[in-house]
């Protein structure tokens, strides 16, 4: 079983999640994060002075998928969020050690 | 018949003065959004407080003894007598009852007074700010007041009226004066914290609620066809009526002519459309209008609102390189376009000239502008006008009043 832990530009999260969906993912987790890559933060201007915005708002997605799954869903999640421009965020894989599903007390792949 | 004739026009003047002065008074709500809303919102309660305290206060010494001392033959101390109607015994007979007189007076003193809160919002004290606006509205107000639209001598030298000077509703009497108090107010407070860096550099700090303070500008916008439709002072016959259109007509032009200007200038100098010099355009293009809205064309009402729409972008941007930290702007839009309203009246009406308009500018600002800086001086040697560095940090909301605007949001 994998963790993946996609952060991508929040405008692009509906087009993730239908991705997933047609895909068959059950389920996924979302925030709503702050960070700054390579894209760094950029500066406004209000009434004329400048601020900077050092931190951009970006959408973290956690989805736990069969590791049989696992390519399908990074290819899914990966070209929905593309934009082709800087700043479209990363995927990152983790193997996941153990998943219960608190209800029903199932555990592994029967509990994703 | 004659006398049945004469009882409506007295009525619907005084209904029509009545309803105008209901209209300037909603001004002060819309200077309490505007400055609500270009503030950052750990601020927001205690601006709050500060535009409907001094309100309060503009009304009551206005009553105990402001009016006394601008009109000194309509107004004895706590109005005695202003319950009388305004024809049995009257010199000149007016049109419209005595205490509506007052009422249209006095919403015009706590205009100017709401001018200053926003000039130095999020670092001065309260009570300061209050104790100021006792003297203010009491006394340093109606002193040019009784100078201008009052119509005595200052200081026995000069009679401003001789001079040819005119201000149809108080581009300079109201506008320019509570921008020079607001003036000598930022120099003695000092910047925000973080406003300038060491280096020099100019740092932006967001207003918190740009709905509100979009509000704002509208109830202002709108308060203001009182402030110059009731300033024609009556409305019963078909030359005041006619004025009366006139007047509401250039006000609303002038208002969009400053808006359209500002935005463009905003986006041709930044790149993008910034809201608030927009709304900053709109104020100005009615403060370029208010000292003469009664004799420029639509066309040239439009184009004069333009021009302040213009100068408040730059006038906005001068002071924050002089480091004269104004977080709405309020000093660029009464006070330089306020001047400026004053100096385009003798482009349309002959009977006003130029030299009258400069000596009374001066004499306004030179007379607000020193008293303020010593009674701001005296508060500041007595109680101190600015919060502490921490208090500042936390927002005076806290520290001033106890209470936050927006209790379930944490941030700073």
């Amino acid at each position: 079983m994998k963790l993946v832990t996609a952060i991508v530009k929040p405008f692009k999260l509906d087009d993730v999640r239908e991705a997933l969906s047609e895909i068959g993912v059950q389920g996924i987790t979302v925030t709503e994060v702050k960070g700054f890559g390579r894209q760094k933060g950029h500066t406004e201007l209000y009434r004329g002075a400048e601020y900077v915005v050092d931190f951009l708002p970006k959408v973290k997605i956690e989805v736990a998928v069969s590791t049989a799954m696992l390519d399908q869903t990074i290819e899914a999640i990966i070209k929905a969020a593309n934009t082709g421009k800087i700043g479209d965020g990363k995927v990152f894989v983790s193997s996941l050690e153990q998943v219960i599903r608190i209800r029903t007390g199932e555990t592994g792949e029967e509990a994703i | 018949m004659e006398n049945e004739i004469f009882q409506l026009q007295y009525a619907l003047d005084t209904f029509y003065f009545l309803i105008c002065g209901a209209l300037v008074m909603w001004m002060a709500a819309g200077f309490t959004m505007l400055e609500a809303g270009l503030v950052r919102s750990k601020n927001t309660t205690e601006i709050l407080t500060k535009n409907v305290a001094l309100y309060a206060i503009a009304c009551i010494m206005y009553m105990l003894c402001g009016y006394a001392i601008m009109y000194p033959e309509l107004g004895s101390s706590l109005l005695a007598g202003i319950t009388a109607d305004g024809v049995t015994g009257a010199d000149e007979p007016a049109t419209y009852a005595p205490s509506a007189d007052f009422f249209f007076q006095v919403v015009f003193v706590a205009t100017a007074m709401s001018i200053v809160s926003g000039a130095v919002a999020e670092r001065m004290k309260l009570w300061a700010f209050l104790a100021f606006a006792v003297v203010m509205t009491g006394f340093i107000y109606p002193m040019e007041g009784n100078w201008t639209w009052g119509g005595e001598s200052v200081f026995g030298l000069y009679t401003l009226g001789d001079l040819g000077f005119s201000d149809f509703a108080g581009s300079g009497i109201v506008h320019l004066a509570g921008a020079s108090a607001a003036l000598a107010g930022v120099l003695l407070v000092g910047a925000r914290k973080g406003k300038y860096g060491a280096d020099g550099s100019i740092k932006a700090i967001p207003g918190a609620n740009l709905p509100m303070a979009t509000l704002g500008t509208f109830i202002l916008w709108m308060g203001w066809f009182g402030f110059n439709g009731g300033s024609v002072l009556a409305t019963a016959s078909v030359e005041s009526a006619n004025a009366v259109a006139v007047v509401f007509m250039n006000t609303n032009a002038a208002a969009a002519g400053g808006l359209i200007a500002a935005l463009i200038t905003a986006r041709a100098i930044f790149g993008k459309a910034d809201l608030t010099m927009a709304l900053n355009g709109a104020l100005a293009g009615l403060v370029a209008i208010t000292a003469g809205p009664d004799t420029p064309t639509p066309l040239l009402a439009t184009l004069f609102g333009a021009a302040g729409g213009v100068l408040v972008v730059f006038s906005i941007l001068t002071l924050d390189k002089l480091k004269i930290d104004d977080p709405v702007g309020a000093i660029s839009v009464h006070g330089v376009v306020g001047l400026f309203g004053l100096l385009i009246v003798p482009v349309t009406n002959a009977d006003v000239s130029f030299s009258g308009q400069i000596i009374g500018a001066l004499t306004i600002f030179g007379w607000v502008f020193g008293t303020s800086l010593i009674v701001f001086g005296i508060i500041k040697a007595v109680m101190g006008i600015r919060v502490t560095e921490e208090e500042e940090y936390a927002g005076i909301d806290l520290s001033e009043c106890g209470m936050e605007a927006y209790p379930e949001f944490v941030s700073n």
